[in-house]
């Protein structure tokens, strides 16, 4: 595990002698309503303006106002793939902050604590901590005219004085975040942070954090910073996407809220529902109406849109569903992370009703499976569900900019006349419905329906129609996996063991891969983004290694496998595939995944 | 102002709207249905309004009387149950050139879909929604509905049921319906005025139609048929103030059988559409620019 430390390079433009470190790993640990994830908002952006690489990772609590929250930034000039599993800097608001992370931060590590809340165990000898007047300080900074709001911006000077950050590009963040609100709130917060800069803190502990070269692969394209849900909006905007509709539900809402703002500039529009049924009903409104749409939920909102999800497969309909998930079933967790709706995602509602499902596994990924949902929806004319999690959802990441004059797709809905009579649902060939406003000259106009129906769209209940139709929606998901590029594995091509993921635990398998092949083992990673439909040349990869390990944040059922694995052993019948699972609310450490490997590994000994 | 709610329209000359060319498949209902009328009412309209046949959406949710767009030559939609009208929520408010109306009995509008008939309403939404109340589930063979009075014998009921009918006129003046008509499928002529001032009406217009089951509650509506000792008392609007809500609630709470006709109709209401178009503008007039990418590329500009 890399961590802040001596490295090689030398340091240029620091006033006092530091050290180049390779990344650093951040936490703040406080309550909901300290402002700590502005701090952490800040850090990432300012590792992604400086072309570093940059992840997240936050906890937010389920209560309106207060309650433990934390935020972890890791940034560095490799190639950042997780949050981190321990910390080299932990910043304690709170008593109950420090007694709840102290043992998380690294041997060596710093402890930078309240010394007007906190009192710290002074016989720890492992980590070395170091006490400023966050609270007092902020208040003489501001003449007490705002109580202690603030202490955000106050660890964010004392984090900029340890590591001896860029101030003026700091400043240009702060005036880009508090300019907007007056020039007094700026001036203020301002203010708060060169009194905190200029706090004199422990000298032995101040490290330069000075990064050594960005990555060589970043390219000619700049960084942009964002979160998940921010990406996947973006995504959506870029694939042609303006209309929607949702209804507000955690950890979703930011989605519905930025296409909710964005929308109407691009001549659409998002609509807030008076629930989750009505929301998919809606987006499937807009849909027929010709404009490829989107609604955004998260567990139980998905439960609630099963009906009309099956519609939307029977009567062919293009849909996008963002599936932000959360701990379930019910209510469960609504502010943590669970990779538990896979099994829906692929077969939720009642009857045959295949469909499209994609699985981000980076914020910058998000961009593209948004983008991508929006293309096969139109062209498969079918929902795609895009599976979210609350990790990827919260988290903020640094990446390329995409490439708009590439990707840019700009809608438009055709009304071509219709000549002759019309098969939507043609029996050999993809087609789409006819949306309204388009004249049909055969003189027939269509009605689209979730009765089955004929080749025009024709309520038909015979058998050999059914089992015709039911083979049709089938094989025109079939004909997409043909088209998936081939799954690509990390490190080893064969050999001991294939570390299987999907979504946004990515980061945390590749690591371990890299951990496990430094230690000699034949270890290789493969992330699974297409749940529904497969690739193809999956069976043919697993019988390359001895085991086939797949990660994953669920449980591992009534007969010993995971969501994704159960899928994968009915799918291929490879019995070397086997589960590691958890459910604790949290993204795997990397450490948890090495210790699943090896519980499985002394299991397959005995 | 740049909205994707008005494509260009397609460049043919709209055939006429006759009885041929409205005619789709043959309705599937019981003879004697009172649904019936309600079809032959809207295809006059339609004959009278002349609307370009492409423009036209006949949607509908699950039942007897939302098989109607199959029935009627225009484009449709057979949706789930009780959900037709925040599916015909999108088709209205992502065309402006389209005519929606929806059609759904008792069970759509009061019972499964009770929550969406109420925020439609509220929202104002450029829909018409004609209920055709039979007060009892006929497509699944005589259940009770929540029209169906008290006493109703059904299968689900067996004893008659237990629970107070609601008021349709009450409920649907309670939505905040900007426009809202009671008709009788007896009465083809007051009908078919009422889906054509409803249609005419730029908002949400609804109209609770009394249709008889002719197998599972063939009765229920003799109260309002002269020739079985009924009668069918229209309003008279010279003296009844459509746009006064509270003498829009003294008739709909008058005793069985009541009164038919406009009871609620206000036109100073701006409909959802117009209002999420104001906002396109407003939103609008604060960028130089209505180039997508342009917009996008500055987006990702703020993130950098």
């Amino acid at each position: 595990m890399p961590t802040a430390g001596p490295a090689s390079s030398t340091t240029t433009s620091n006033q006092h002698s530091g050290q180049t470190v390779r990344d650093v790993v951040i936490r703040l640990a406080g309550n909901s309503q300290d402002g700590i994830q502005a701090i952490g908002g800040f850090l990432a952006r300012l590792a992604g303006r400086s072309d570093q690489d940059v992840m997240t990772f936050m906890t937010i609590p389920a209560t309106i106002a207060g309650g433990p929250s934390i935020f972890q930034v890791r940034m560095g000039s490799g190639e950042i793939l997780s949050p981190g599993d321990r910390s080299d800097l932990l910043v304690a608001f709170h008593q109950h902050s420090y007694e709840a992370h102290r043992a998380q931060l690294r041997d060596g590590g710093v402890l930078l604590y309240d010394s007007d809340t906190v009192k710290p165990d002074a016989a720890d000898t492992r980590i070395r901590a170091v006490g400023a007047p966050i609270t007092s300080g902020t208040v003489a900074a501001t003449g007490g005219s705002a109580k202690d709001k603030g202490k955000n911006i106050y660890v964010l000077g004392l984090i900029a004085r340890l590591f001896d950050l860029n101030v003026e590009k700091l400043k240009g963040l702060m005036k880009e975040r508090f300019g907007k609100k007056s020039e007094d709130i700026f001036n203020q917060n301002v203010r708060i942070f060169n009194a905190a800069y200029a706090h004199p803190l422990d000298n032995d502990v101040r490290s330069a954090f000075e990064f050594g070269p960005a990555r060589v692969s970043t390219g000619a394209r700049p960084m942009v910073t964002m979160d998940g849900n921010q990406a996947i909006v973006m995504g959506l905007v870029a694939g042609g996407v303006r209309f929607g509709a949702a209804y507000p539900i955690t950890p979703a809402s930011s989605i519905m809220e930025d296409l909710r703002a964005a929308l109407p500039k691009y001549g659409g529009m998002y609509v807030q529902c008076e629930d989750e049924i009505a929301a998919i009903a809606t987006a499937l409104g807009f849909s027929y109406a010709g404009h490829v749409a989107v609604t955004n939920t998260s567990g139980p909102g998905m439960s609630l849109k099963m009906e009309a999800l099956g519609w939307g497969i029977m009567a062919e309909m293009p849909l996008i569903i963002v599936n932000v998930q959360r701990g379930g079933p019910s209510t469960g967790l609504p502010t943590m992370v669970e990779q538990s709706d896979l099994i829906q995602a692929i077969g939720g509602t009642h009857g045959d009703a295949p469909r499209i499902v994609l699985a981000p596994y980076s914020v910058g990924d998000c961009f593209y499976a948004a983008y991508e949902a929006a293309q096969l929806a139109r062209e498969y004319s079918v929902p795609v569900i895009v599976l979210s999690d609350q990790a990827i959802s919260t988290r903020i990441e640094a990446f390329q900019e995409p490439d708009l004059a590439k990707l840019y797709v700009e809608p438009a809905i055709q009304l071509k006349p219709v000549e002759g009579e019309y098969k939507a649902y043609a029996f050999d060939k993809a087609t789409h419905h006819v949306p309204p406003g388009t004249p049909m000259l055969g003189g027939k106009y269509p009605t689209v329906t979730g009765l089955e129906h004929d080749e025009t769209g024709h309520p038909n209940a015979s058998a050999p129609n059914h089992q015709k139709m039911t083979i049709r929606r089938r094989e025109k998901i079939k004909a997409l996996a043909a088209k998936l590029p081939a799954p690509e594995v990390f490190g080893d091509q064969e050999g001991d063991v294939l570390l299987v993921g999907w979504g946004s635990t990515y980061g945390q398998i590749r690591e371990a891969a890299k951990m496990l092949r430094s230690q000699g083992r034949k270890v290789g990673h493969l992330q699974i983004r297409n749940i529904s439909p497969l690739p193809k040349g999956l069976a043919e990869i697993f019988a390359k290694y001895r085991h086939v390990d797949v990660v994953e944040i669920n449980d591992e059922g009534l007969y010993g496998y995971g969501q994704l694995a159960s899928l994968l052993r009915s799918a291929l019948a490879i019995p070397t595939i086997r589960s590691i699972c958890k459910t604790d609310g949290l993204t795997f450490k990397v450490q948890e995944i090495l210790a699943g490997v090896s519980r499985l590994d002394a299991s397959a000994k005995r | 102002m740049f909205t994707l709610t008005r494509p260009a329209p397609a460049a043919v000359p709209a055939a006429p709207l006759t009885k041929t060319t409205l005619k789709a498949d043959n309705p599937t209902w019981c003879p004697g249905c009172g649904d019936f009328a309600v079809l032959a009412a809207f295809q006059r309209v339609l004959e009278k309004l002349q609307i370009p046949q492409h423009n036209l959406v006949t949607l509908a949710g699950i039942g007897c009387s939302s098989r109607l767009p199959y029935f009627v030559n225009t484009h449709g939609g057979h949706f789930i149950h009780g959900r037709a009208l925040p599916f015909a929520s999108g088709v209205s408010l992502g065309r402006d050139d389209l005519h929606v109306v929806v059609f759904g009995g008792d069970g759509d509008g009061f019972s499964i879909g009770g929550n969406h008939l109420d925020h439609t309403a509220r929202k104002n939404i450029k829909i018409t929604y004609v209920i055709m109340d039979n007060s009892v589930y006929g497509l699944t063979k005589k259940q009770t509905s929540p029209t169906s009075p008290v006493g109703f014998k059904s299968k689900t009921d067996p004893t008659g049921a237990l629970d107070p009918a609601l008021n349709p006129m009450r409920r649907l003046l309670g939505t905040g319906a900007t426009f809202v008509a009671r008709a009788y499928a007896g009465q083809l002529p007051h009908l078919t005025d009422m889906i054509e001032r409803a249609m005419k009406h730029d908002g949400f217009s609804v109209v609770e139609v009394h249709t008889h089951c002719a197998n599972f509650y063939d009765e229920a509506f003799d109260c309002f048929n002269s020739r079985k000792g009924g009668k069918f008392d229209t309003i008279d609007e010279t003296k009844h103030d459509v746009t006064d809500l509270n003498a829009a609630f003294r008739l709909a709470s008058m005793e069985t059988p009541g009164v038919f006709g406009v009871f609620y109709d206000v036109k100073d209401q701006p409909s959802k559409n117009a209002r999420e178009a104001g906002l396109m503008e407003r939103v609008q007039a604060n960028f130089k620019t209505t180039d997508g990418r342009a917009l996008l590329q500055s987006a990702f500009n703020r993130m950098k």
